[in-house]
């Protein structure tokens, strides 16, 4: 056993009495609330959470914005201490929480190298064993004494990935990495953790990206509300998830204070015209704005079409249509997806409402369905309906004669149509 | 792979009443220690135009300038010595001592990234800014030497003693800079605060002026001053004729204890909530 986690609390204290910001403001507060109980609101981040992780397993935790991960991740490093139970931990920890921490753009890439190992926990000789390792992984051999802030932005990324992938520690905790450096790369630092993986060491893997839990992880531990939703196997684990997206009331203070953006429009619906949809049919959604405060100037609505890899299949941006609403009202209206043909399976909407700056943004604002019938006039098996989206295409083909008989068989029969059923 | 009682164990509970410091961490830590401190003087130095030229100028001058308005303008009596070797042998601990103070106790919030991210015992960072801070006393200690051997002052074998007054010195700024950089991350006013009292601090220790000068009216309010001590050891050390300072030594000593006992525990009770109020 690896890690166990038990009756895991944590509460942050809000609103104005959660602190003071100078000294002045300290004893006045102090002054104010002399001889009454303080009154704190608390919210609990993470409200009894259980579980045990047996050693050289990997299990993904998975949970939407707001549900719990990033704390638990927090608690798990020590960054943060828990307000109640007990984690026990066999083994060192180490995080790639955040990648890149303690990176100083005036270093050269070898002394960040260092810096950045120490900082993460390696002791030095750690540190120079997995030196030449390190530099490979990065391919910035060339830039070692170069200061990082010369470097691309690839570059950089991948030299802290590669610094925090060669942590010797016997536990790893994982958070998000994939998300970042181009195509080539996300598949090297997938390799790369599956390698980890396999060397039998312990990982728990924070992700929204399902293939990539169900691919690297025995089992799949999905939070809600701070508390442990489903445990146990990974694909699983991916549906439990996806429920609990679709699962949110958008116009809920809970909800609410999870959603990012400055606040004057809240999006207080957003809901498919229908259950399921068939791949060809246009996909329709009705949405309702309210107006909070006024705003200067214009507001948009841009919809993020998201399928079950965490992929954005397609943007619908109302400013690219030219439609506008007025910044002063609340407001309602409708959104219709005629193309692509979407693929069979579960979508998630992620909702933008923005005028200069963003006001609120909705991740999971909603799901909807497509349902598994193919909109092609001839009998399909699944092999013959690959790629990320369906399309309307036309074949024509009719027969040749061969390469082979064609100087024996000159003047030979005109070619004719082959038949299509 | 080892068997499973090879790793260590750690426990992680609610943090309630004092944590305490723990020594085998921060020495296991050493490796970042170093780290930190040289990140600090590489920062420092690169990418400036005098670059390691700042470290000799910078005590020279401000010596330079307390010399000219103390012995020159004010005309207080040298002690018996030239005024410019009274007050480098004073400014010396002075500038190890407000060096480390202003650097500490900024170095929580600077390093608020790291912080949020990645656990490891917080203490490093303003322990960190005394290594770094060592470099700087070397240099200004060559400087004192020369300072004395130019004067004609002379050098003797108890100037070998300076090198406990500066570690006093060091010990006492810590316990105030790990103070400050905890408190300054919940009260940012600690930035505005602390240069005034290191200000008011400068002209209310002997460091441009001998203690003879100071009317006895006021020698009870500078016998609290626990850096009173360590700049007469200091003097003592370096300068000669002087009578060594047994009690003011003792009162540092004290004193020095008491503001690094109260510093940890203030910095280790601001400590546990780094990561959720940064």
């Amino acid at each position: 056993m690896a890690v166990r986690v038990r009756d895991l609390r944590k509460s942050y204290i809000l609103g104005k009495g959660a602190r003071a910001n100078t000294l002045a403001e300290h004893f006045s507060s102090k002054l104010r609330t002399l001889g009454k109980r303080e009154q704190r609101e608390t919210m609990d981040a993470l409200s009894g959470v259980n579980f045990e992780v047996a050693r050289g397993e990997a299990v993904g935790i998975v949970g939407r914005n707001g549900a719990g991960k990033s704390t638990l991740l927090k608690v798990l490093t020590r960054v943060t201490s828990p307000s109640q139970g007990e984690i026990t931990l066999h083994g060192r920890v180490g995080s790639l929480l955040e990648i890149g921490t303690g990176f100083h753009p005036e270093l050269t890439g070898r002394e960040n190298i260092f810096l950045n190992g120490s900082i993460l926990g390696m002791r030095k000789e750690e540190v120079q064993r997995n030196f030449d390792a390190i530099v490979d992984f990065a391919e910035v051999s060339k830039f070692l004494d170069t200061p990082v802030k010369r470097y691309s932005s690839g570059m950089y990324v991948r030299l802290a990935f590669a610094v925090a992938a060669h942590l010797p520690t016997e536990i790893l905790l994982i958070d998000e990495v994939l998300a970042v450096g181009d195509a080539a790369f996300k598949s090297r630092s997938i390799s790369k953790m599956k390698e980890i993986v396999h060397e039998g060491r312990t990982i728990l893997f924070v992700s929204h990206h399902m293939p990539s839990v169900v691919e690297l992880c025995s089992r799949g531990i999905v939070l809600d509300h701070g508390k442990v939703a489903f445990d146990g196997a990974p694909q699983a684990a991916a549906r439990v998830y996806l429920d609990t997206l679709a699962s949110s009331d958008l116009r809920s203070d809970d909800e609410r204070g999870r959603r990012r953006g400055t606040g004057e429009y809240r999006l207080a619906r957003f809901e498919p015209t229908k259950e399921g949809f068939t791949p060809d049919e246009p996909k329709t959604f009705e949405f309702e704005l309210d107006h909070i405060r006024d705003l200067a100037g214009d507001i948009a609505i841009s919809a993020h079409v998201i399928d079950e890899s965490g992929d954005e299949v397609v943007q619908c941006d109302s400013r690219a249509m030219g439609v506008w609403m007025n910044g002063t009202q609340s407001a309602r209206g409708e959104l219709s997806i005629e193309h692509p043909w979407l693929q069979p399976g579960r979508y998630t909407m992620h909702i933008i409402v923005h005028g200069i700056t963003v006001t609120d943004s909705a991740l999971s604002a909603c799901t909807f369905e497509v349902l598994p019938v193919y909109p092609f006039p001839s009998l399909v098996d699944k092999w013959s309906t690959g790629g990320r989206v369906l399309s309307r295409f036309d074949w024509k083909a009719e027969s040749t004669q061969d390469r082979r008989n064609a100087n024996d068989a000159l003047g030979a029969t005109a070619p004719k149509e082959i038949d299509r059923t | 792979m080892s068997s499973a009682a090879d790793y260590p164990t750690i426990v992680i509970r609610p943090r309630v009443g004092f944590g305490g410091v723990h020594p085998r961490e921060l020495w296991e830590a050493r490796f970042l220690l170093l780290r930190l401190a040289r990140r600090d003087l590489t920062l420092r130095y690169r990418q400036t135009a005098l670059g390691v030229t700042w470290v000799i100028l910078q005590p020279l001058l401000a010596a330079g300038v307390l010399s000219f308005v103390f012995g020159r303008v004010a005309k207080l009596s040298g002690e018996g010595v030239p005024y410019f070797a009274l007050t480098m042998s004073g400014y010396v601990g002075w500038s190890c001592f407000s060096t480390i103070v202003s650097k500490a106790s900024s170095s929580i919030l600077a390093n608020a990234g790291m912080i949020s991210k990645v656990f490891f015992p917080r203490l490093l960072l303003p322990l960190s800014t005394v290594v770094s801070t060592l470099v700087d006393v070397a240099v200004a200690v060559v400087l004192l030497l020369g300072v004395l051997l130019i004067t004609g002052v002379g050098i003797s074998v108890k100037i070998f003693f300076i090198i406990p007054m500066l570690v006093g010195f060091a010990f006492i700024a810590f316990g105030i800079g790990a103070a400050m950089s905890a408190l300054a991350v919940p009260y940012r006013d600690i930035n505005y605060v602390l240069p005034v009292m290191l200000q008011l601090l400068l002209y209310g220790s002997p460091i441009a002026y001998g203690l003879s000068n100071v009317p006895s009216s006021v020698r009870r309010f500078i016998d609290f001053n626990p850096l009173v001590g360590l700049l007469e050891g200091m003097r003592w050390a370096s300068l000669p004729g002087r009578d060594f300072p047994t009690s003011a030594l003792v009162r540092s000593v004290v004193g020095g204890m008491v503001i690094v006992v109260i510093g940890l525990l203030v910095f280790e009770r601001v400590e546990r909530d780094f990561a959720d109020v940064i």
